[in-house]
């Protein structure tokens, strides 16, 4: 009895730092936000209670709040797919057994990942220029002349995915981990069932590592909804409001905009949002996943 | 004898297929390691060579004098200092704070701890744009705006992702150590302090690591709470200039080659600790 009132003591002050934190740094803060979400403030004059009205503006009166949804819906979706099925494959093709011991390969997919935000940002508008831009330079070298990535709403967004696709070498680690453990029996069995190539990769590989494809999904899934210096960088939102995306909407009208109201209320429409996203995902995990 | 071959076919490729996948392999890397060497090199371009059409790789001359007018026409030595003292605050608190509340969680029995753990867990996909007003609100109110607080008080307080990282790690010690000691009569903090911390060596450097590169690249912390361009990091000194109606390109490709330089030989020396902080995150899914 003694122990276990002595133990509930010590544990508890071991994590009462983390406590605290939590109760001044997230507990209050999103209590906060609910609340304002609910009023007009702009920091100067005090809060001034409006019900549901930021709500109600942003859903139905405001059309740049929809084209900032679309937006990144789009890159949620479209990003998705693109960067899933590439990243997948390159970490099949590096989990190969007379690849693998290639770490170069492992290095070189993930250093992009290391690049501060703001210099990628830069580099990124330098690789996207029309005229002196790698990218162009590069495309000009097969006979292509390339767009102005960034001065064309259609192609704005697919540039974009360009540059996630270009750091998401932590997602291929991942994948090479999850690789990994699955059994290397099950390819041998299958072969010998007579089982091709992509056969095997349909059959065992993803069902296999669909719990770690539902991981990188949703980090994915939760930076996009966070995304917001690359589009505050490089474009400004710009052309015609193209990569103007719900992060960086919602920074315009809190610290530009000192709309701090509507602000909160998208904070809590993008929580809502994110974490039904993110059920449907588990939800979709679990009736197709597999299961041991 | 052809199941054998099967067999081999299913794990090895053919000559010819390896060479085939080895040359695309090659092929994307070089797209992913160009723009590196692009930077490299246009930092040491003078800057009207950066605009010449259409563009040209190597810079007519080696022009170092990019990296000299850094120092004088970007506060570079100031920036970067700033950007020191976060990382160096950033780096002990982390340490200080997650390895202690980690033992918490880990090796002592208490009603609470599971579901309190899950709470941690669930911390770690909360959006920062649910917390970040009513944090600038509050942070305001303490007239911490245009100081480092903000960007360092909360540190002290432990993060959930290196909680959950240091907690995975001291699972894997056995108890039967901590058993011994309080035999001895050892208190929990002795057995924090003088077993569990010794041994978290390995966890404890991927904590370093990964404090220091959030420190490093963090953007939207610094130009939120940082008003004050004496107390601007390089990243936000960077982005700012790109601000200005002449946003001197050289000097910003310099800059990325300064900073980016750091990470990728802290990157090679401990490859080991960046790669397991990563595929640590991927386990838990």
């Amino acid at each position: 009895m003694l122990k276990a009132r002595r133990n509930q003591i010590n544990g508890l002050l071991f994590v009462s730092p983390w406590i605290v934190g939590f109760l001044v740094f997230i507990t209050y803060p999103v209590l906060a936000s609910l609340y304002y979400s609910l009023t007009k403030y702009d920091v100067i004059h005090p809060p001034e209670f409006r019900g549901l009205g930021n709500y109600l503006d942003l859903i139905l009166r405001d059309d740049v709040f929809r084209i900032a949804l679309l937006n990144t819906l789009y890159m949620i979706v479209v990003g998705t797919v693109v960067i899933t099925v590439v990243t997948i494959t390159i970490a099949i093709v590096l989990n190969n057994r007379q690849i693998r011991g290639l770490s170069v390969f492992r290095v070189v997919f993930f250093i992009p990942t290391l690049v501060p935000l703001v210099i990628l940002c830069i580099v990124w508008i330098w690789i996207l220029q029309p005229q002196t831009g790698l990218l162009n330079t590069c495309l000009s070298y097969v006979g292509i002349r390339g767009p102005g990535w960034l001065a064309d709403p259609r192609l704005a967004k697919p540039a974009f995915i360009m540059m996630f696709l270009w750091t998401s070498g932590g997602a291929v680690i991942i994948y090479l981990a999850g690789l990994q453990d699955i059994p290397e029996t099950l390819y041998e069995v299958a072969s010998i069932d007579g089982a091709g190539f992509l056969r095997r990769t349909f059959t065992i590989t993803v069902p296999l590592l669909s719990p770690v494809i539902l991981f990188n999904v949703v980090t994915y899934v939760i930076g996009i909804f966070q995304s917001f210096a690359e589009s505050f960088i490089i474009t400004s939102g710009g052309p015609d409001r193209s990569t103007l995306f719900y992060s960086l909407y919602l920074y315009q009208n809190a610290f530009q905009y000192f709309k701090m109201g509507l602000a909160s209320a998208m904070a809590w429409i993008l929580l809502i949002i994110a974490a039904l996203f993110i059920a449907i995902l588990l939800g979709l995990e679990r009736r197709f996943g597999y299961r041991q | 004898m052809a199941v054998i071959g099967r067999l081999r076919r299913a794990r090895y490729l053919e000559r010819g297929e390896l060479v085939v996948t080895v040359t695309l392999l090659g092929a994307l890397s070089v797209v992913y390691i160009v723009p590196f060497i692009w930077m490299a090199l246009s930092s040491l371009k003078l800057p009207q060579e950066l605009f010449i059409v259409p563009m040209r790789w190597f810079p007519k001359k080696l022009e170092f004098s990019n990296y000299a007018r850094m120092f004088r026409e970007f506060p570079f030595l100031l920036d970067l200092r700033n950007t020191m003292i976060l990382v160096v605050v950033n780096i002990v608190s982390a340490v200080l704070s997650n390895t202690f509340i980690a033992y918490g969680f880990s090796k002592i029995e208490w009603k609470g701890r599971e579901p309190l753990f899950y709470v941690v867990l669930a911390t770690i996909i909360l959006p920062f744009q649910v917390v970040m007003i009513p944090l600038f609100i509050m942070f305001h109110t303490f007239h911490w705006i245009g100081t480092f607080f903000p960007l360092t008080v909360p540190g002290f307080f432990g993060n959930a992702f290196f909680i959950f990282l240091l907690r995975q790690f001291y699972l894997s010690i056995p108890n039967e150590l901590s058993y011994a000691a309080k035999i001895d009569g050892a208190n929990e903090f002795m057995i924090y302090s003088r077993i569990v911390l010794p041994l978290s060596s390995a966890a404890i450097a991927t904590v370093v690591i990964f404090s220091f590169l959030r420190t490093w690249n963090d953007f939207i912390g610094p130009l939120i709470f940082l008003s004050d361009n004496r107390l601007y990091t390089l990243s936000l000194g960077a982005q700012q200039i790109m601000q200005n109606l002449d946003p001197k390109w050289d000097l910003l490709l310099t800059l990325g080659v300064v900073m980016t330089f750091p990470v990728l030989v802290l990157f090679f020396l401990l490859q080991k600790y960046f790669i397991q902080g990563i595929a640590m995150s991927g386990i838990k899914g």
